[in-house]
């Protein structure tokens, strides 16, 4: 039996993707972000930073979904994402006006 | 004198918060896991949602690590007397009433030696949102009992466990005539933002109570580390929008209910004022 319709436009689906900003000098090393971001990007990193922590580095750049959760849980602003592509047209711009 | 730090140079680039807070004061000295300053960013993420202007708002705070938070924020704070942030936060509402006033303390400092002046704000209905940050124990002193540590919980002061029943926050908030009660973990952050934004919006006496670890006074001494928190906090928690306030005690054996309990009109204590004394002296 054949759908009537396919139920979702799978094709058209844009999955938005994130650029990940780590401050290093901030971060306590509480793993909050490495624990619960949804697709488990995120590790210790093994240099420590200005206070001996161990802050978070990224392992596949490109999968970021942007959902922000390590941004929000994060106790020490130590953390956010962006869109990736508003992050590229800023690029643009800031290149072209320099 | 003490001084303040000094900046740690410019940041490469800024985060989304940067305008909220005193950034020459970060690293802030909340310990690693704490999460006090979940719930503070949770807080400024709510104030810029509202798109009320900064200048619109003050945070007012008593003493504690929770209390803290008022040295952190970018608006005008007040960091007060141990106990005293919700009559101090009164003074400043009665006199400008078209301040959004937030009450950000502990659970020792609002409901031990703040207690009695809880109850009367709520009962008043004075128009200001109080967040709670209950990491059930008294955190910048060392980890004494407070009026919400669980019953056998040990801490210093409690070495063979606490003996007494810990308080029901949201149903005394109720109790006390509170219009609107919340009450969320830092695990929940995103409910959380949206509670306080709502709370900021409501016209009343808003009360907010977040569950958040102190690994160091609490966690150490009772085997909990920051994220066996958390997965507490997942896993032996029930959300539920509405429920009756008096079935929601901190017992996470038996599931700890989180939501919006109670969102309610009453008249505010500026309504009262109003009616009964402002227009009455103007005769
Ligand atoms: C009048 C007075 N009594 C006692 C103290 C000591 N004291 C400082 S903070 C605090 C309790 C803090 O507990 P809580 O409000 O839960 O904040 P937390 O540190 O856990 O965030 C106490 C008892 C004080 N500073 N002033
Ligand atoms: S924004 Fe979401 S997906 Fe991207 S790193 Fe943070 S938690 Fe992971
Ligand atoms: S003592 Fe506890 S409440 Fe205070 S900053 Fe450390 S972890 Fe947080």
């Amino acid at each position: 039996m054949a759908f009537w319709r396919q139920p979702l436009d799978t094709q058209e689906i844009q999955i938005t993707r994130g650029e990940v900003s780590i401050i290093e000098d901030r971060c306590k090393g509480c793993g909050y972000c490495i624990e619960f971001c949804p697709i488990h990007i995120l590790t210790f990193s093994d240099h420590f930073n200005k206070k001996g922590y161990h802050p978070p580095k990224i392992t596949k750049a490109g999968e970021c979904v942007n959902c922000h959760y390590c941004e929000i849980i994060c106790p020490e602003f130590a953390i956010y994402s962006v869109n990736a592509a508003d992050a590229a047209a800023e690029m643009d711009t800031s290149i072209s006006a320099s | 004198m003490t001084k303040n730090p000094k900046p740690l140079g410019k940041n490469p680039v800024g985060h989304p918060l940067d305008d909220l807070i005193r950034t020459e004061r970060i690293p802030h000295i909340w310990c690693s896991g704490c999460g006090i300053g979940t719930v503070f960013s949770s807080c400024l993420s709510a104030i810029k949602a509202t798109e009320i202007p900064y200048n619109e708002f003050t945070m007012v705070s008593g003493i504690g690590c929770s209390a803290r938070a008022a040295g952190y924020i970018k608006v005008d704070s007040f960091h007060t007397t141990h106990g005293r942030a919700i009559p101090f936060a009164s003074g400043i509402k009665m006199a400008k009433p078209d301040l959004n006033v937030i009450v950000f303390s502990g659970d020792g400092d609002l409901f031990a030696i703040g207690g009695n002046h809880f109850i009367h704000a709520a009962r008043r209905n004075m128009d200001m949102t109080v967040i709670c940050v209950n990491n059930l124990i008294y955190g910048m002193t060392g980890g004494q009992v407070a009026a919400t540590t669980p019953a056998n919980a040990k801490t210093t002061t409690t070495p063979f466990g606490n003996p007494d029943a810990p308080f029901n926050l949201p149903l005394l908030a109720y109790a006390s005539g509170a219009s609107y009660v919340a009450r969320w973990t830092i695990l929940h952050v995103r409910d959380l933002t949206n509670a306080i934004n709502e709370a900021i919006r409501h016209r009343g006496f808003s009360f907010i109570e977040v569950l958040a670890p102190c690994p160091i006074n609490y966690g150490r001494r009772n085997k909990e580390k920051p994220l066996d928190t958390l997965k507490l906090y997942r896993e032996n928690t029930i959300i539920k929008n509405g429920a009756d306030p008096a079935i929601a005690d901190v017992d996470f054996d038996r599931g700890v209910i989180l939501g919006t309990f109670i969102n309610r009109d009453r008249s505010t204590c500026d309504d009262m004022y109003e009616a009964t004394c402002r227009r009455n002296s103007e005769d």
